[in-house]
């Protein structure tokens, strides 16, 4: 009993270091905690692959190497892009179960009209036709959000009724427009979208401008927003929690961009652009196990010392982290995103306050079909080609990562970048598990299991929390 | 007498068949308080959603100062200057007490993007008025006590420089301090010539802060009588029987 006294009575200085650098940050503890989840399956990944076949990762598996991140982050990218859409969505205590058949729809209509209608007409590989494909996925996805957003608003269908239905209905009209086959091949410089090709990876110089430009913009915004702090007197946060999160976010930038510079492009694809372009290639010797290449006599072989290129920032992960960060910006610092939060947790005093809870409901599904067509672009761009069946399943891996970043179903409460590192979460525990060559029904088992597991920790921390 | 600022002139409205407001008129004059009676169920505050703008009336004129007002949105109420305070403490519960008092009439900053921090500040000055112990500025709504609640619905109507205050029993969550801080205020309110629509159950607080009384029964209108010229037992006769008091006012 006075032994408890005495250790109520404790100093707050005798805090925990974690405890008083969360303070002094203000980092979202869940955040952090995700984080952790997130390297604790990539080093078991890298471990236990390791383990069945040594190679070159961090703990000498195939998971943490240069290679797999970076493949990692293309493939993220696609569902990243939607679920940041869906967190508002969820937030606003609506779903949307159509996105996948809308992908389809909408990354068919757009191969249609590369393929079938421009290509033929003003003749393949014009500049016209990548931008008129591109303009036309993004205003076909936000036509078909607006249309679920509306009939869910105006016409007051349950937006579940109306976006199973356009799950069903939407894959149909993609059957149709695409008469059944694979429409393929996309424009040239279409595909650059989708990071497949050596056009759309950034390379080590312009990934470390890129590096550089964040952090300093990450040093502006901690600073400035000390400022405005600071001119109404409210309290700070100390300097070194400050110093921390600035040092903290520069630290992560580096060393993404360090692993991403590290992978080196395919042998074919270096060859390829060395003959194309006439760039020599150097003597050497060859090594099977080199990533570079040199010539052997009259024969390109792999090497360590030799012709080598690093890829670097992919283009469709850039878009993913810049959707990333405009969704951010529009949900915590505008209008728009405040009504879309003050909704989700009262809808009726949210329309008491005048606002107009239909037309935002309109306007966030079309912003949701608008990444839609974001996506539909990258992933038909990435395949070099599109099919009624591009989209499938994609509205349950975006609902989960969406979910698995924290976002509740009982609306009001749910981050963007929470979303993303659940899509990365997602991803990460399939591509893992393909690498351990562990069969597909297998990694559906887990993936589902991971998701109902992820929402129970995420209630048991809530209750706690209150 | 000068022109009313609020008439609510013959308000009818229906839900599916049943007359929730039956041909009511009633009116309000600057720095008046009318607090307004009846059963659960009587029409109270179907009459008080329509001036607010919740409910569209079927029949019936809002005339402010005069003039013909068209409300048909809580928007076009509040153009008109008239604020609502909520039996159901309408606050959204996942953001902040200061995104709560401007919402819907954020402050931005010249690049169109919110001003947390201005919108913090001005809900200090206000708050500390009000409820100088309130110092919960950056959690949830929900974390906030019912009487916490309150004084953030309140400080928006005042914030927003109300002329018509209404209120749905605003004590009905608050303990008998913070039922205290509310009479303090209305009588504050209505010194600095607003008119304020009370409904409440308890007839002895209208006795205390009303100067008339509307009673209501099954959507109509008993009567409106000055509170001093009645007895308590006068009122519980309107609200129960629906019958005048032998002496009208």
């Amino acid at each position: 009993m006075s032994k408890q006294g005495v250790s109520n009575a404790a100093p707050e200085s005798r805090d925990s270091l974690l405890k008083r650098f969360i303070a002094a940050t203000e980092i979202d503890t869940r955040m952090l905690g995700m984080v952790a989840a997130l390297f604790a399956v990539w080093c078991a990944f890298d471990i236990y692959s390791g383990i069945l076949r040594p190679n070159t990762g961090l703990f000498g598996g195939a998971f943490l190497t240069p290679r797999n991140l970076w493949t990692l982050l293309v493939q993220t990218s696609s569902i990243a892009v939607m679920s940041t859409g869906m967190v508002l969505i969820i937030v606003m205590r609506h779903i949307d179960l159509s996105i996948g058949s809308m992908l389809s729809l909408v990354a068919v209509a757009g191969a249609v009209l590369q393929v079938f209608i421009l290509g033929p007409s003003i003749g393949v590989g014009h500049p016209v036709i990548w931008i008129a494909a591109i303009l036309a996925c993004l205003a076909l996805g936000t036509f078909i959000g607006a249309l679920n957003g509306f009939l869910t608003a105006y016409a007051q269908i349950p937006a579940f009724i109306v976006t199973l239905g356009g799950l069903i209905a939407y894959s149909g009209v993609a059957f149709l427009l695409a008469k059944g086959v694979t429409v393929a091949p996309m424009d040239k410089t279409f595909k650059i979208i989708g990071g497949g090709v050596p056009a759309s990876w950034l390379g080590p110089f312009w990934s470390w401008a890129l590096a550089i430009v964040v952090c300093v913009l990450i040093f502006l915004g901690i600073v400035g927003g000390r400022r405005q702090r600071q001119r109404f007197g409210f309290k700070l946060r100390p300097v070194w929690g400050e110093a921390t999160l600035i040092a903290i976010g520069s630290a992560a930038v580096l060393g993404a961009t360090a692993v991403l510079t590290s992978y080196p492009w395919p042998f074919g694809l270096i060859k390829q652009y060395a003959e194309e372009n006439n760039i020599p290639i150097p003597a050497g010797v060859e090594n099977p196990d080199g990533d570079a290449i040199c010539m052997v006599g009259e024969k390109v072989v792999r090497c360590t010392e030799g012709l080598i290129y690093y890829t670097g920032f992919a283009v469709p992960v850039l878009i993913a982290l810049g959707v990333g960060v405009v969704m951010t910006f529009i949900a915590t610092r505008t209008r728009f995103g405040r009504y879309v939060y003050a909704i989700g947790g009262n809808p009726e005093a949210a329309d008491l306050a005048g606002i107009d809870t239909k037309k935002m409901t309109v306007k966030v599904f079309a912003l949701m079909g608008f990444l839609v067509g974001i996506s539909a672009v990258i992933a038909s761009a990435r395949l070099d080609a599109a099919t009624n069946a591009l989209g499938q399943l994609n509205e349950l891996f975006v609902i989960a990562a969406a979910v698995i970043g924290g976002t509740s179903l009982a609306g009001g409460i749910g981050t963007i970048y929470g979303a993303i590192l659940g899509a990365l979460m997602m991803q990460s525990i399939q591509s893992g598990m393909a690498l351990l060559n562990l069969p597909a029904a297998f990694q559906n088992i887990v993936v589902g299991t991971v998701l109902v597991f992820a929402v129970y920790v995420d209630q048991f921390y809530r209750r706690r929390v209150k | 007498m000068s022109t009313p600022l609020v008439e609510l002139r013959n308000m009818s409205i229906s839900f599916g068949g049943i007359k929730a407001v039956d041909d009511v008129s009633i009116d309000l004059f600057p720095g008046e308080v009318v607090g307004l009676l009846g059963h659960n169920g009587a029409g109270k505050s179907t009459l008080i959603k329509i001036l607010s703008g919740a409910y569209r009336r079927d029949r019936g004129h809002i005339f402010i100062n005069g003039e013909e007002a068209h409300i048909s949105n809580p928007r076009d109420a509040k153009n008109f200057g008239i604020e609502t305070i909520y039996q159901t403490l309408a606050l959204a519960d996942n953001v902040d007490a200061a995104a709560n008092l401007y919402l819907g009439r954020e402050l931005r900053t010249r690049w169109g993007t919110l001003d947390d921090a201005a919108m913090e500040a001005e809900a200090r000055k206000v708050m500390g008025r009000l409820n100088p112990n309130f110092k919960r500025f950056k959690e949830p709504a929900k974390s906030l006590s019912g009487g916490q609640r309150q004084s953030v619905a309140i400080a928006r109507a005042v914030l927003f420089n109300a002329k018509i205050l209404i209120m749905d029993e605003p004590t009905a969550a608050l303990g008998p301090q913070e039922t205290q801080m509310v009479a303090e205020l209305i009588h504050e309110l209505k010194r600095q010539g607003l008119g304020i629509f009370l409904i409440d159950h308890d007839i002895h607080a209208v006795k205390a802060l009303c100067d008339r009384a509307a009673v209501m029964k099954n959507g109509q209108l008993v009567g409106v009588v000055k509170v001093d010229d009645v007895t308590e037992d006068d009122l519980l006769g309107m609200i129960i029987l629906g019958k005048q008091p032998d002496k009208a006012a």
